[in-house]
C-alpha cells in the first residue's frame, strides 16, 4: 500500500528515540497518521512543526498498519511563530482537525477551505476567514448550520438569532418569547464579506457550541481543544 | 544470555536508558561486571546517594540534592535576570555555554494544544509571584522556536505584562557553523527579519 500527496501537517509526537508520530491532514485521505524515521532529529525538527505544508509518501504492508511517511516540506509557517494571534490560530486549526475528524475519511472540501485559511494567517481580516471555516468544519462533521432562512417564517431577510437546538437561523418575529434563548446572529456571519473583531468572538460563541455538541455525541464528551480556547481569549481581548 | 535473574534484571533497566537498547546495556551491564570494584560499586553507591537527596528547588525547579540549588543560593546571581526554559536539560545547555549569570525558571513542559497541559501544571503562576517578590528587571524567554514554544512564550508575555517586568526572547537565525544552503526556509525567513546593520 502507498500513496503520494499533498498534506499539512496537524501533530508530531516523538515515537522512541529517533522516530515521530505524524498526523497530516490531506483532500484524498483525510487526517492520515504514520511514522516518520529519523523524526526525532534535529534535521527534521524544523519541518515537523504543526502548520507546515508538506509532500507526503505513504507506505504501508496492509492498509490497516500505521504505516510510514516519507515528508518533503513544501511551505514552512514559521512566520507566524512571532505573531501570537496567527500563531493561535494556527494551532487551533491544527487541534480541531486532529480532534474531530475521523482518521482516513477524504474530506475534500474542507481540504479546500483549509488552504488558503493557513495561507491568510497573519494577514488583515483573517479572523472573519477562521469563522467561516469552523462553518465549513461543522458541515463536514454534520452539524452545518443553515444561515439562509428562517426557520419558523421562511424568510430570508432580517435574521436575527440561530437556533442552538437545530442550528438554524429565526428572525426576530419568528422568535417572538424565546428570543432570550437563542444565539444573537452576528452581523454578517451569514454573508461573506469581513465581519467586525466582537461579530467573530459572538460567532465563534455560536460554532464552539456546535463543536461541542459533536465532541460530546461522537467523542465521548472530549471537550474542545485548549487551543481554541486561547484563540477566543485573545480575539475577545483584541476586539 | 546471562542466566543469574538479577544481572538480566539489571540489563533490563539498563536499556531503559536514552541512547541504550538491549544490545548495548548488556555491554554496559557487561563493562561493569568486570570493573565491579572500581567502577561498579562507587557507581551504585553514587546512585544510590543521589536518588536518596535528589530534589526539585524550590524556586527554579533546578535539580539539586538540597532544597535550594546552587544557582538560586548564590546571592551573586540575584542580578534582577531570570531566565525561562522549557527542562532543566535547557537550563544545563545554557549553564555550560556560561553565558547567562543571572538565575533561571524551569518550566518542565510546554502548553501543548493536543495534550492539555495549561499554565497551572507549568507553574507560570509561580513565575509571575517571583516577579514581584523579587522585584525582577527582566525576564529572558529562552523557549524553543517551536509552535508550543512560542505558544507559551506568548502566553507568558501576557501573563507577565501587568508586572510591567521587562520581557525579551532568544534570536532566531542562522547557528554558529551554519551554511544558509542548508537552512530550513522558516530559519532563513527568521534570521532575514532579524537581520542587523554591520
Amino acid at each position: 500500500m502507498e500513496w503520494r500527496e499533498e498534506g499539512l501537517l496537524i501533530a508530531m509526537r516523538p515515537h522512541g528515540e529517533t522516530a515521530a508520530i505524524i498526523e497530516v491532514f490531506t483532500r484524498g485521505h483525510g487526517r492520515h497518521a504514520g511514522v516518520v524515521r529519523g523524526g526525532a532529529s534535529r534535521r527534521m525538527a524544523a519541518h515537523l512543526q504543526p502548520g507546515t505544508q508538506v509532500m507526503a509518501d505513504w507506505h504501508a504492508r496492509l492498509g490497516e498498519h500505521i504505516g510510514t511517511f516519507t515528508i518533503e516540506p513544501l511551505k514552512s509557517r514559521a512566520h507566524v511563530l512571532g505573531d501570537r494571534l496567527a500563531l493561535a490560530g494556527l494551532s487551533a486549526v491544527c487541534a480541531l482537525l486532529h480532534t474531530t475528524l475521523p482518521e482516513r475519511a477524504p474530506c475534500p472540501a474542507l481540504w479546500l477551505a483549509t488552504m488558503p485559511l493557513m495561507d491568510a494567517l497573519g494577514e488583515t481580516d483573517w479572523a472573519s476567514a477562521y469563522l467561516r471555516w469552523e462553518l465549513r468544519l461543522l458541515e463536514e462533521l454534520g452539524y452545518g448550520l443553515d444561515l439562509s432562512s428562517c426557520a419558523v417564517t421562511g424568510a430570508t431577510e432580517g435574521l436575527a438569532f440561530v437556533s442552538p437546538r437545530t442550528g438554524r437561523a429565526v428572525t426576530q418575529a419568528g422568535a417572538g418569547d424565546w428570543a432570550e434563548k437563542l444565539f444573537p446572529l452576528p452581523e454578517g456571519m451569514a454573508g461573506q464579506g469581513p465581519l467586525a473583531p466582537q461579530a467573530v468572538v459572538q460567532g465563534l460563541a455560536i460554532t464552539g457550541h456546535f463543536l461541542t455538541r459533536e465532541l460530546v455525541e461522537t467523542h465521548h464528551g472530549r471537550p474542545l481543544p485548549e487551543a481554541r480556547g486561547r484563540l477566543l481569549d485573545l480575539l475577545a481581548r483584541a476586539g | 544470555m546471562a542466566d543469574d535473574a538479577g544481572i538480566e534484571g539489571l540489563i533490563e533497566l539498563m536499556a531503559r536508558l536514552p541512547g541504550l537498547g538491549p544490545r548495548s546495556a548488556r555491554r554496559a551491564v557487561l563493562m561493569l561486571l568486570k570493573k565491579r570494584g572500581q567502577l561498579m560499586a562507587p557507581l551504585a553507591q553514587a546512585m544510590a546517594q543521589v536518588a536518596l537527596t535528589a530534589k526539585d528547588c524550590h524556586i527554579c525547579g533546578n535539580i539539586g540534592t538540597a532544597d535550594l540549588c546552587p544557582i538560586c543560593a548564590d546571592p551573586a546571581r540575584a542580578n534582577g535576570e531570570v531566565c525561562v526554559v522549557e527542562d532543566v536539560a535547557d537550563l544545563w545547555a545554557l549553564e555550560r555555554a556560561g553565558v547567562f549569570r543571572g538565575r533561571y525558571h524551569v518550566l518542565g513542559g510546554l502548553l501543548s494544544a493536543l495534550d492539555a497541559v495549561g499554565p497551572e501544571e507549568l507553574g507560570i503562576p509561580r513565575l509571575a509571584r517571583r516577579v514581584t517578590d523579587e522585584g525582577l528587571r527582566e525576564v529572558i524567554l529562552a523557549l524553543n522556536a517551536t509552535v508550543d514554544g512560542q505558544t507559551t512564550a506568548h502566553y507568558i508575555a501576557d501573563a507577565l505584562a501587568p508586572t510591567g517586568v521587562q520581557l525579551s526572547s532568544l534570536a532566531q537565525g542562522v547557528p554558529v557553523g551554519g551554511e544558509l544552503d542548508y537552512l530550513d526556509d522558516g530559519t532563513l525567513g527568521a534570521a532575514l527579519r532579524a537581520r542587523r546593520r554591520v
